[in-house]
């Protein structure tokens, strides 16, 4: 029997008369590999934030391994680790000070803790730069380390926001090598957002596309594909979404409404 | 205890590798104690009041103190602006327990530099009264690098923005310190400066770290580690209070 990692049922989220995501039900397997696609301003990273405790949804449960994130934020919160679309590092400390830190914030336990870190920076080779400040990284290997840091404390889920953005196309084809073997060796659930579709069309299992704040797709990239009766992700994607270029301030609004009314579930 | 101690050695390493916050610290304290030391000295003994350099040492730490202290609240801003707060926000650990590590570490900083001025002025001829004092004095400026670290955390947490920070900080923090009895004795001030200095809880603990330094107290050292420690609560009230409603 197969466990859901990601349970969704009916979950909405309105900041004033604006309904950023509406009445999205999905579950995610564990150990699946997971892609949440959709236009700017869909919907994506307030789920990613509600999924992850930083936003409390209006409506609708979601469970992560079991735990409700509303009810119990810190059972919930020990089961994920999560790359954010920004650089949630300390700048001034070094990559393995930022290790430790994440260690307590997680309590991992302190016996095999430095073998543990340097097992994690050697695997996204960051290990010979683990005393270096990270502000003397560049954009890829702050991604890395963020990636490293994740899954220091073993979680079951890592929730990855646009995690290949502005990285270049080696970077890129590196991480996902990582993720994935990190997936396939511990049976760890991912879910993650992109817009690189062909990113989705390689590692996703299954695919689900939101717009305006519903799930207007769900299925393997086979499967939308048949659905639309295209023969690529993009145009599948394309027919569902539309040519139209969104409005940026739509996702603006979003992030700024999301900063101004979130209330973190304590 | 590891998260409190992490994230107060968090801010002491950022702090130690910050080779400008260290002189800064420093720097201007200095050269108030000699502009003023030196410059108002004579006026100061001429008037009957004795060694300026001696009054206006407590008052210089204080305000050491309490200016890096509020100012340190600009780490909680840095911190969402850089994103590490959601590193906090999304681990399983308490609001409470973030706070008090950071500010602890914060209060730290502010302490030492505390006690750096302090050092200094020995060099400039300034002779604690008893080493017991300084004892006592440190367990004050501690204290009051406590509250106002909390303040300025709470501040931190409430403003999104760093130049609005700045200028309400300043708005606070200049009259606090000039209405204070930091630069001048209360015993000799007009009655309504004599009322607001009483009134701000600054002049208590420059008061207390005259009785520990110079032997020297207006409102008795009684009182003034009343005034302290009341302070202190409510600030650190205040301060969680805000830390609690921040925002990633």
């Amino acid at each position: 029997m197969t466990n859901d990692a990601i349970k969704l049922e009916h979950v909405s989220k309105k900041f004033d008369d604006f309904t950023a995501v509406n009445d999205i039900s999905l579950t995610v397997k564990e150990g699946e590999i997971f892609a949440f696609l959709g236009p700017n301003g869909a919907g994506k990273s307030t789920t990613i934030k509600m999924l992850t405790t930083l936003l409390r949804p209006t409506g609708g449960t979601l469970e992560l391994a079991g735990n409700n994130v509303v009810t119990h934020p810190d059972a919930a919160r020990k089961s994920f680790g999560v790359v954010f679309q920004d650089p949630s590092l300390d700048d001034d400390l070094t990559a393995y000070e930022n290790m430790t830190l994440h260690a307590a914030l997680y309590s991992v336990p302190k016996t095999g803790l430095r073998e543990r870190i340097e097992q994690l920076l050697a695997l996204v080779e960051l290990k010979e730069r683990e005393n270096h400040l990270v502000k003397t990284f560049s954009g890829g290997m702050k991604r890395r380390l963020e990636i490293a840091r994740g899954l220091l404390h073993k979680p079951h889920i890592l929730f990855m926001d646009e995690p290949t953005l502005g990285l270049d196309t080696q970077t890129r084809q590196l991480l996902w090598d990582y993720v994935t073997k990190l997936s396939r060796e511990n049976d760890m659930t991912i879910f993650f957002t992109t817009h690189y579709l062909e990113e989705a069309e390689m590692v996703a299992g299954r695919i689900a596309i939101i717009d305006h704040g519903k799930i207007i797709a769900l299925g393997t990239d086979q499967e939308l594909k048949q659905q639309t009766g295209t023969d690529s992700l993009e145009k599948a994607y394309l027919k569902l979404t539309g040519t139209k270029v969104r409005d940026e301030e739509v996702s603006d609004a979003d992030n700024r409404a999301s900063r101004i009314r979130a209330r973190r579930i304590r | 205890m590891r998260i409190i101690y992490q994230l107060w050695l968090r801010q002491i390493l950022k702090y130690v590798r910050s080779k400008s916050r260290i002189i800064g610290a420093v720097g201007q304290p200095l050269l108030f104690l000699l502009a003023l030391g030196y410059g108002l000295g004579s006026v100061f003994q001429r008037a009957g009041q004795g060694n300026y350099i001696e009054f206006l040492v407590p008052g210089i730490i204080t305000q050491t103190i309490l200016f890096a202290s509020i100012f340190w609240g600009i780490n909680i801003i840095f911190d969402r602006i850089w994103g590490f707060l959601k590193e906090t926000m999304v681990a399983p650990v308490s609001r409470l327990r973030i706070f008090v590590g950071s500010v602890l570490g914060g209060a730290t900083t502010s302490l030492l530099q505390g006690l750096l001025v302090l050092i200094v002025s020995l060099f400039l001829g300034f002779r604690p009264y008893s080493w017991e004092g300084v004892l006592l004095a440190a367990l004050i400026m501690a204290v009051l690098a406590v509250s106002i670290t909390s303040l300025g955390a709470g501040m931190g947490s409430i403003t999104d923005n760093i130049p609005g920070f700045q200028s309400i900080n300043q708005f606070l923090i200049f009259p606090l310190y000039f209405l204070s009895s930091s630069i001048f004795p209360i015993d000799t001030a007009p009655d309504v400066l004599k009322i607001i200095a009483s009134l701000n809880p600054i002049s208590y603990a420059v008061d207390a770290l005259r009785f520990a330094l110079i032997n020297q107290t207006h409102f008795g050292i009684g009182l003034d580690l009343v005034v302290l420690f009341g302070t202190m609560v409510v600030l650190i009230g205040f301060g969680t209070f805000c830390f609690r409603r921040i925002q990633a």
